[in-house]
């Protein structure tokens, strides 16, 4: 099948991505593109997140916001109390969200369908609390926070974030590829398709359950922490915002679950709809088109985007041939 | 004692209130045919529920091999060789026959060392055996209800078992399908492997097994040669009411 080809395709892709990011950052007046740009960056990782164990393992998490707020947090801590540099921050915010997906996992993964969604909540609660009543951090009202001077050869801070977004995105993405590709990834099918007819094959559907939402925690931390150096502030309510659930979950169900393409083509079509709908109208008629669409892909084409499609692939051979 | 390839001693499961087993005990030999039969809600699956490790028994201890398996999860008595199918087919849907046959081979046959050509080898081998060798690239949500059955069967074998459980793999079929399942067992029966049989149609259990035994509201009636269970007095009162 040319699996040596698809690695080599992906990766010139992949190369080609970031190089082209680097390119814009460069050569872009506009900072604009690039404050929009990064946002876009962001949610796909978030979907490419969730997507491992939502998509893969079929368990619907509604904690991404959980994980993307303390992953804001860890920034703030470790800027607060270190002056970290941001790639430190990075990497650290992704060592606590695996340990949080362990810990989280071993709370929640032995319920099944709707009651470990329900858990998955109370956790964004109990860490927004947690946070909330946490003086160092700034507590309830925030803490402003100070970038430092931008290194070259970027001559913007944001241009900076916005490159180093693109390669969080093409770690986000490679992984979720391997983990699709490899038998990790046969794994969780089986738990999606049928748990306990996995166990009896022999899947360990805890243990891979559990390293599903390590990875998956982990990367919704990263992609969390460089926000605190984008918005140059921090407060519980916007870092624990629901709307981070909703959206990461909205993009991969949106793009489709089963391949890792799905959630970025997902995240691509939402966050930049959302995008410039808060330039032309309003911040808050996102939500509602996020329903909106929502509603409208569940009812038309349940397998996302890819579903469709594989529909009109299948369609358009059935007419040539 | 250490003949057994299976001992189930004094095995008790409470849901609530209601005694779904009280204490089973029954050991099987290596190389056995063994019928388990008993009305609806007598206890079978539940028996085989808690020998295959989705249940854990609340009293009782279970010895397979040699080794201690009460509290040992599903999939590591899977592993050591205890492989079972379902009353209702749980097919993973989302996959292909021979990706189906694959997550046991990849999962359950551990260190097997296997490239993906060998183990896809193994798969048709055990396919053809089955007779499901022309369907191993259809997608396991479309296939006909004993297709599924012996899908079932085929995705146990994929983990090199050494006791295969077939929960009442015959449910729903036809008379000649009901022979074909027959058939498969048998041969897999004559290979070594050891098996358990779960099943409503008397006759297949009796053509079947060298043993029968009879559950009834948890506990064992009655064991012995087909024969002899057929003519015990309570066993026809299970069945028939008195």
């Amino acid at each position: 099948m040319g699996g040596v080809g698809r690695h080599l395709g992906f990766w010139i892709g992949a190369a080609a991505f970031v190089a082209l990011a680097f390119a814009m950052a460069l050569t872009v007046r506009n900072e604009y593109a690039f404050f929009a740009g990064f946002v876009v960056l962001q949610f796909i990782v978030l979907a490419t997140a969730w997507n491992i164990l939502g998509g893969y393992a079929g368990y619907v998490n509604f904690g991404t916001s959980a994980f993307f707020g303390i992953g804001v947090y860890t920034a703030v801590f470790l800027l607060k109390a270190v002056a970290a540099p941001l790639w430190i921050q990075i990497g650290v915010a992704a060592l606590v969200g695996a340990a949080l997906g362990l810990g989280v996992g071993l709370l929640t993964l032995r319920l099944r369908g709707i009651f470990f969604s329900i858990a998955t909540v109370a956790i964004t609660i109990i860490a927004e609390t947690l946070i909330t009543n946490w003086k160092f951090v700034g507590g309830a009202t925030g803490v402003q926070l100070l970038r430092p001077p931008v290194t070259e050869p970027f001559d913007s801070y944001i241009k900076m974030l916005f490159v180093i977004a693109a390669v969080m995105v093409v770690i986000a993405v490679a992984l979720a590829r391997y983990v699709q590709n490899s038998g990790l990834g046969r794994g969780l099918r089986a738990i999606r398709d049928d748990e306990i007819a996995a166990e009896c094959s022999g899947v360990p559907t805890l243990n891979l359950k559990l390293v599903a939402c390590a990875l998956s925690g982990a990367l919704m931390c990263a992609a969390g922490a460089p926000s605190a150096m984008y918005l140059q502030f921090a407060d519980p309510v916007s870092a624990f915002n629901l709307n981070y659930s909703v959206s990461a979950l909205a993009m991969s169900l949106i793009g489709g679950t089963s391949h890792w393409i799905g959630p970025v083509l997902g995240a691509i079509l939402l966050a930049t709809t959302q995008q410039l709908l808060t330039v032309t109208i309003s911040s808050e008629v996102n939500v509602l088109v996020l329903g909106v669409m929502l509603v409208l892909f569940v009812v038309a084409a349940p397998e996302g985007i890819i579903g469709l499609a594989r529909r009109l692939w299948r369609w358009a051979r059935r007419r040539t041939s | 004692m250490s003949q057994a390839l299976l001992q189930v001693d004094g095995v008790s499961k409470r849901f609530g209130g209601f005694t779904a087993l009280d204490g089973v005990s029954v050991d099987i030999r290596p190389g056995e045919r063994f019928g388990l039969i008993g009305p609806n809600g007598s206890g079978k699956t539940t028996l085989i529920n808690c020998i295959s490790g989705v249940l854990s028994s609340d009293l009782g201890a279970i010895r397979f091999d040699g080794q201690d398996i009460t509290r040992l999860p599903a999939y590591k008595r899977t592993r050591r060789g205890i492989a079972r199918s379902f009353q209702v087919p749980r097919p993973f849907r989302s996959m292909t026959v021979l990706e189906n046959l694959l997550v046991a081979i990849d999962f359950a046959v551990i260190g097997h060392g296997l490239s993906t050509r060998q183990a896809d080898a193994e798969v048709y081998a055990i396919l053809d055996k089955i007779g499901l060798a022309d369907k191993a690239h259809v997608s396991s949500s479309q296939l006909s209800q004993v297709e599924l059955r012996k899908m079932e069967l085929a995705r146990a074998m994929a983990a090199r078992p050494k006791l295969l459980i077939s929960d009442e793999a015959m449910a729903g079929l036809a008379g000649a399908e009901v022979d074909e399942v027959l058939d498969v067992l048998l041969k897999l029966n004559a290979e070594g492997i050891t098996v358990i049989m779960i099943e409503h149609i008397m006759q297949a259990v009796m053509r079947f097994s060298e043993r029968v035994m009879c559950l009834d509201a948890g506990r064992v009636i009655c064991e012995g040669t087909p024969q002899q269970v057929m003519a015990d007095k309570r066993v026809q009162e299970a069945y028939l009411g008195t």
